[in-house]
């Protein structure tokens, strides 16, 4: 009887393509608008991410984002320095200074200053050039995504900036010496790397000037108990990547709105199309009813036809989702080729899929009390 | 009074004179509805259906004939009275056992046909025979079987929506058939039809339903099939007023 429910829905095309294509839809809505909504919570995350060999950020307390340039006080450094379980501590600077090209194009752009010595906290991977080629004179490196899209001479020029180009910071004239593999960012301005001692030369003048303090643990060191010894002796907050990560995401997504826009977008596209396809679905059955009292009169027991109607459900169900998750991940695969945030983690179609074939479980569930209600003498009435 | 078993008939003409008793009824009521808006649809009834024999439940339109044979098939329950089917009550029986006794025993020809539109034709056939636990290939197969024997095994891949309503009509009897239930149920299988198929499709009904001690109730209007009976059961207002035989059955034909 499991081939007869089947039967009975896909032999019926219109309101099987219907109801699958609602369905299909409804999916791929909540899978995209999801999916975009933690591309772009991932991307906030990218200049943090962009970094390796530490463990803990040293940065004010007032700090709400990765790009919030508050500089911390004088001798923050040395206390950190001084404190057990550090094992080396170095600075960071970090600041949004105006650059122009060659050309005279306008560009504001993230510098941030990496320790002279140790170059700790820059970009892990290089697309050209050395990375210790920071230490010629001038040196700067630009991520090779910014190289071709921001850093476009706009005025009679040709191009992009490249290796070997000079340009203005702050009216000081820097060198590219490369360029680094840069993940997306979900901030505009292009972050370019130099060495500390070069970034606070070319950066106006401020009485503080350093943004964080990079600290790597001692092995063995309990990562808490040295955070909180640090954050008793500087009045500074030190965070995990991870823990910055996810105060940047937070403070990006309500500040901006994203996360409400989005959580909407989801919701009303579930909303839309669970009430679209439960209804459809709640009329197909509805529509059989005569059917299904045909069946009951000869001989098919109510757990039978419970049997077949969730089959029914479940079936367009799976296949819709199926078709809305294919269409999801092409369309996520095309918009990320385009450098648009589009992440989808495994528990997007997981929660997804189930919060769709639920719906659907409960429409079928819902025509099933019409059903089970159903007189069998129905069957004798007039059409 | 006991219902336990064919054997129990009480003592009448037809039970006297046939094989036996298909189904008995005995002062069976059944009302719809309540308060001002009650219906007494039987108010009363006594009917025997002999085993072999094609028995017509006549009557004005309202006079009970469709809740009757609802009753009788187990697809309704009664108010009072006795009613047994082969020796077995519908009443005394859960839920479950009446819908596989049902399934078992009764075949059923509609007005409408109430074939399922998205199968073919040997598929509808075979629907009462899946319903019972059959493998889909054998009971598709038997189904085709059932196809020919109304005169439609060319057309076994059919949907209704490709048959005419005679054709269709003589896939439902295949399909009342197929799983050999012993009591066949009709409402007006001939209403739908013009009277030349109805005149066939009547003529296949009594020449296959009856077969092996089968016993056939039609509910009918049509006075032109009345020829088809062995018995006419006249109905109105909810009780059975007359049981016509024999000759009498030529004469009720012609008198219409
Ligand atoms: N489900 C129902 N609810 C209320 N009243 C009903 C219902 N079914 C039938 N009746 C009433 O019961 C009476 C008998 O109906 P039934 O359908 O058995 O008549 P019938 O002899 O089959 O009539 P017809 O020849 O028009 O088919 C009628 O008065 C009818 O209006
Ligand atoms: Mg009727």
């Amino acid at each position: 009887m499991i081939g007869v429910a089947i039967k009975m829905i896909v032999g019926d095309k219109l309101k099987y393509f219907g109801l699958i294509a609602g369905i299909a839809f409804a999916s791929l809505l909540v899978i995209q608008q999801a999916s975009i909504l933690v591309g772009l919570t991932h991307q906030t995350g990218a200049f943090i991410r962009d970094t390796n060999q530490f463990d803990l950020w040293v940065m004010d307390p007032q700090i709400r984002f990765s790009q919030d340039t508050i500089p911390l006080t004088d001798g923050t450094l040395p206390r950190v320095r001084g404190i057990e379980g550090v094992e080396w501590a170095v600075p960071m600077y970090q600041g949004f200074l105006r650059a122009r090209l060659p050309d005279g194009t306008r560009q504001t752009v993230i510098l941030v200053g990496l320790d002279d010595a140790t170059l700790i906290g820059g970009p892990p991977e290089m697309a050209r050039g050395q990375f210790e080629s920071l230490r010629e004179d001038k040196a700067l490196i630009i991520d090779e995504d910014s190289r071709l899209q921001k850093f476009r001479f706009k005025q009679a020029g040709t191009g992009a900036l490249d290796v070997g180009d000079t340009f203005d910071i702050n009216d000081t004239e820097m060198k590219v010496t490369g360029t680094f593999k840069s993940s997306k960012s979900f901030f505009w301005e292009p972050t370019v790397y130099t060495t500390y001692s070069r970034a606070i030369r070319v950066a106006p003048r401020e009485r503080k000037m350093m943004n964080y303090v990079l600290v790597k643990l001692k092995p063995g060191a309990d990562r808490v108990a040295v955070a909180s010894a640090i954050e008793a002796a500087t009045g500074a907050k030190a965070r995990t990547s991870d823990e910055f990560i996810k105060i940047t995401a937070d403070y990006i997504l309500k500040e901006t709105g994203i996360l409400v826009n989005f959580a909407m977008a989801v919701g009303l596209g579930f909303i839309v199309g669970a009430l679209v396809s439960g209804q459809m679905l709640y009329n197909f059955t509805v529509d059989n009813l005569r059917f299904y009292g045909t069946l009951k009169a000869m001989g098919a027991s109510n757990l039978r036809l419970v049997g077949m109607v969730l089959t029914q459900s479940l079936l367009v169900g799976l296949i819709g989702f199926g078709i809305g998750l294919g269409a999801g991940t092409v369309l996520g695969e095309v918009v990320g080729k385009a450098g648009l945030a589009f992440l989808m983690p495994w528990w997007i179609p997981a929660f997804g899929g189930a919060a769709i074939l639920g719906t659907c479980i409960l429409a079928g569930a819902i025509s099933l009390v019409r059903v089970i209600r159903l007189e069998p003498a129905i069957v004798f009435k007039g059409a | 009074m006991s219902t336990a078993a064919p054997s129990a008939q009480p003592a009448s003409s037809q039970a006297a004179s046939g094989k036996g008793l298909a189904a008995y009824c005995r002062g069976v009521t059944k009302h719809y509805g309540s308060g001002s808006n009650q219906v007494l649809a039987l108010r009363g009834i006594d009917l025997e259906i002999p085993a072999g024999k094609l028995t017509m439940l006549v009557g004005p339109s309202g006079c009970g004939k469709t809740t009757l044979i609802s009753v009788i098939a187990g697809i309704l329950d009664r108010d009072a009275g006795e009613c047994s089917v082969f020796g077995r009550d519908f009443s005394a029986m859960g839920q479950r056992e009446r819908t596989r006794y049902r399934g078992e025993n009764i075949g059923f020809v509609f007005q409408q046909f109430n074939l399922l539109p998205t199968l073919n034709a040997a598929e509808n056939v075979a629907v009462p025979l899946m319903i019972l636990g059959e493998g889909r290939a054998a009971a598709v197969a038997k189904g085709k079987e059932y196809l020919a024997q109304v005169g439609l095994g060319d057309r076994w891949k059919s949907l209704p929506s490709q048959l005419s309503g005679g054709q269709q009509q003589r896939v439902a009897i295949a399909r009342a058939l197929v799983h050999s239930p012993r009591l066949i149920v009709c409402d007006e299988p001939t209403s739908a039809l013009d009277h030349e198929t109805g005149g066939r499709v009547m003529a296949l009904l009594k020449d296959v339903a009856l077969k092996n001690d089968r016993a056939l109730v039609i509910v009918t209007h049509d006075a032109r099939i009345f020829s088809y009976a062995d018995q006419i059961a006249k109905m109105d207002d909810g009780r059975v007023d007359q049981v016509i035989t024999g000759s009498g059955i030529t004469a009720e034909a012609r008198g219409h």
